[in-house]
């Protein structure tokens, strides 16, 4: 009997914008030319961007790796007989021993870039609902209790203590409660939340199952941002499937509870990240932000108790109940517990996906992991924590990941995602951007921000051009500290942080250019 | 009304019904009218802010709201160009230039031809693979101002 080899070719986003369909077609052809029994799998993608599109070869249990594989590449690889794993000059070895991912403690991820998103066969053989059937066995309280004292803080900014806003929920009474997924994912230099949606996304809908059954919520919704459109396709497919499984639905499981899903479109908004304008957004209005209190916790969406958590807090229940909150709890540095999804990009050799136990030092993100700059010269600044977080000069570059002692600097570790630039960058030019986005995506409700930030872009501007130098450094302080104090949510609020963070640390590039 | 106009009336209706009985169902019609229609026309305010017992004020005011949705008809294909700070660090800028002089148009416009519309986009989530491009839901990575002139063939 002729066997088949297994080849994966990742579907992921990043993947695909490099290839990946031409080469999964060209292996195809490739192999049905030679009458060679090849299936082609479309896996997810393993994170390490800079080599895809990543091509494996199943050879004898063992995943070896070759890439970047263009199709131009895959008549080599044949000839080569890369189906028995052989040398090519694209080989990278046995997947799991690629330096980059053997340094990972993938938890969140584990199955993120082995198997194929949709099967949910595959999801149940590398370990997944096991989280929920235990969750199943549990009383509300203690489900709420293993994610609190697991340690785990939400991974979409603002790190508050999960398992806290879990039990608010809990503890208040309503005839209708909801989970609400962030997957709004705004941040430049972030995509962990789009390759779990993309690669594994049943531990999403698992870990929105195990917050309904917790805090007895029947209705979930999961808003995605527009821009994501493959995102939005894997995760209604998944859904479905899992639905018809018995995963959703009325009894789920066979239990007494009833848990049901909705994938909503965003429509490219970048406040709408923000919980409470998320919330209006859901309920089909403009994405004002909300005054606080009432928390989203008792007054939530369509005014009743509401989880609401971004897709990398969800996605990382399952392995706590599944493997209990002492394992997670044990990863981690101070109060920072568990592992964080770092997201390395811009203009970084080694860009991807890394996820590692809090602790590490960014230096070793980005020189061990990241391998310096893409184009070979000096790294000058690193954003970090998305378009409100500070840009870090290298001589904070020692910081340790953890939610602490990134704020002690003045930065955030916020969604995990780091921009690198080199050192032909204008700080100057940085600054500008960050009021200038915050002036196109402000929801309107606050002058400091709405007003402000238009303000700060023309300020910026002068100073640019020489006009009065000083005086207009002086107005940009004073502005940034109106916008600090008199800004409803962060997005006025924090705003100013990248802009202080150059005048702080990039001063040199604060002036009239010449 | 002419006959086009009437049979976009009539799908918008149906957008709106199939719908209607959701919980805050407005922006996946929206969505829907913009998917089926291409973009969100005027009539549609009226019908939706009637078929959801609301003010066209406010139909209007989440139309307007939201970048995503379009009140003019778009060209054949909308080119997404990502204008966030990690497409900055590999050149983003650079290639939004070129993007505006190749098309001559700029952001929110359309060819003379009718075949591109040109919208700015802040991140994509291809990040390590800067600067990305979308078109239409085809994302892009590592763009040069070469390989845009490919895609854009
Ligand atoms: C302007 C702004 C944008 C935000 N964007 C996002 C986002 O895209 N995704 C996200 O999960 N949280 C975002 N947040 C944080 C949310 O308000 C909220 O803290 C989060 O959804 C809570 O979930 P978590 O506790 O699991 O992190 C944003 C906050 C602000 C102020
Ligand atoms: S700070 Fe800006 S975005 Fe936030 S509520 Fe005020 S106006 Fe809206
Ligand atoms: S910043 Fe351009 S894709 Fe994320």
């Amino acid at each position: 009997m002729a066997t088949s080899t297994t080849v994966f070719v990742p579907v992921d986003t990043t993947a695909r914008s490099l290839g990946a369909d031409a080469v999964a077609a060209a292996i195809a052809a490739e192999a049905t030319r030679r009458g060679v029994s090849v299936q082609v799998v479309r896996n997810g993608s393993r994170g390490l961007y800079w080599l895809e599109p990543l091509v494996e070869v199943v050879v004898d249990g063992t995943r070896m790796a070759y890439g970047p594989v263009a199709a131009s590449d895959v008549v080599s690889l044949f000839d080569a007989n890369f189906l028995s794993g052989a040398k090519h000059a694209l080989a990278l070895g046995p997947t799991e021993k690629i330096d980059y991912l053997a340094r990972q403690t993938r938890l969140t991820f584990a199955r993120v870039g082995i198997i194929d998103p949709l099967s949910l066969d595959d999801y149940r053989q590398h370990g997944g609902y096991r989280g929920l059937a235990n969750a199943l066995k549990m009383t509300g309280e203690q489900i709420v209790a293993a994610v609190a004292d697991s340690g785990l803080r939400g991974r979409g900014g603002a790190a508050f203590p999960t398992g806290i806003k879990w039990k608010t929920v809990l503890g208040a009474p309503a005839d209708q409660k909801y989970v609400v997924c962030n997957a709004d994912e705004g941040d430049s230099g972030t995509f962990a939340d789009r390759m779990i949606m993309e690669s594994d996304p049943f531990v999403l809908i698992e870990g929105m199952t195990i917050g309904g059954v917790a805090v007895g919520a029947t209705k979930g919704y999961v808003y995605i941002r527009a821009e994501y459109p493959q995102a939005i396709r894997t995760m209604r497919t998944a859904i479905e499937t899992a639905k018809a499984a018995g995963y959703l639905g009325a009894g789920v499981q066979g239990s007494q509870y009833t848990f049901d899903l909705e994938v909503r479109e965003a429509a490219g908004a970048y406040i709408c990240g923000e919980e409470t304008s998320l919330l209006e957004s859901l309920e089909g209005k403009r994405g004002m932000v909300r005054y606080r209190p009432p928390l989203p916790a008792i007054k939530g969406l369509f005014g009743k108790p509401t989880i609401i958590n971004n897709v990398m807090s969800l996605a990382s229940v399952p392995v706590i109940l599944d493997k209990g909150a002492d394992f997670y709890k044990n990863f981690g540095s101070g109060r920072s517990r568990g592992t964080l999804t770092i997201q390395l990009t811009g203009n970084i050799k080694q860009g991807g996906l890394i996820e590692i136990a809090f602790g590490v030092p960014l230096r070793e993100i980005l020189y061990d992991f990241g391998g310096g700059t893409a184009t070979g010269r000096p790294i000058r600044a690193v954003q970090s924590g998305g378009p409100l977080g500070a840009y870090m000069h290298p001589s904070q570059f020692d910081t340790l990941f953890d939610y602490e002692k990134f704020a002690a600097v003045g930065a955030m570790v916020g969604h995990g995602g780091l921009v690198v630039f080199d050192d032909t960058v204008d700080m100057a030019e940085q600054a500008r951007f960050a009021m200038e986005f915050c002036a196109i995506e402000s929801c309107g409700k606050c002058t400091p921000c709405r007003i402000g930030a238009v303000r700060g872009v023309e300020v910026i501007d002068r100073i640019r051009s020489g006009e009065n130098a000083t005086a207009n450094l002086v107005l940009l302080r004073e502005l940034c500290d109106t916008m600090i104090s008199g800004s409803l949510c962060a997005l006025g609020g924090m705003a100013p942080f990248p802009v202080m963070s150059v005048l702080n640390h990039f001063p040199e590039d604060m002036r009239a250019r010449a | 009304m002419n006959q086009g106009e009437q049979k976009q009336a009539t799908a918008i209706r149906r957008l709106a019904e199939a719908r209607a009985g959701e919980p805050g169902a407005l922006l996946p019609i929206l969505h829907a009218i913009q998917d089926e229609i291409g973009y969100v026309p005027d009539t549609a305010v009226r019908i939706v802010a009637e078929t959801l017992n609301l003010s066209r004020a406010e139909v209007h005011g989440v139309v307007t709201f939201y970048h995503f949705f379009r009140t003019k008809p778009a060209g054949k294909q909308t080119v997404y160009l990502c204008r966030a700070e990690a497409c900055q660090s590999m050149g983003a800028r650079a290639l939004e230039d070129y993007a505006r002089r190749k098309l001559n148009i700029d952001f929110h416009e359309t060819t003379a031809d009718g075949r591109f519309s040109l919208e700015p986009v802040y991140c994509l989530g291809n990040c390590a693979c800067s600067p990305a491009v979308m078109v239409d839901e085809t994302v892009y990575g590592r763009v040069t101002a070469q390989r845009l002139d490919e895609i854009l063939k």
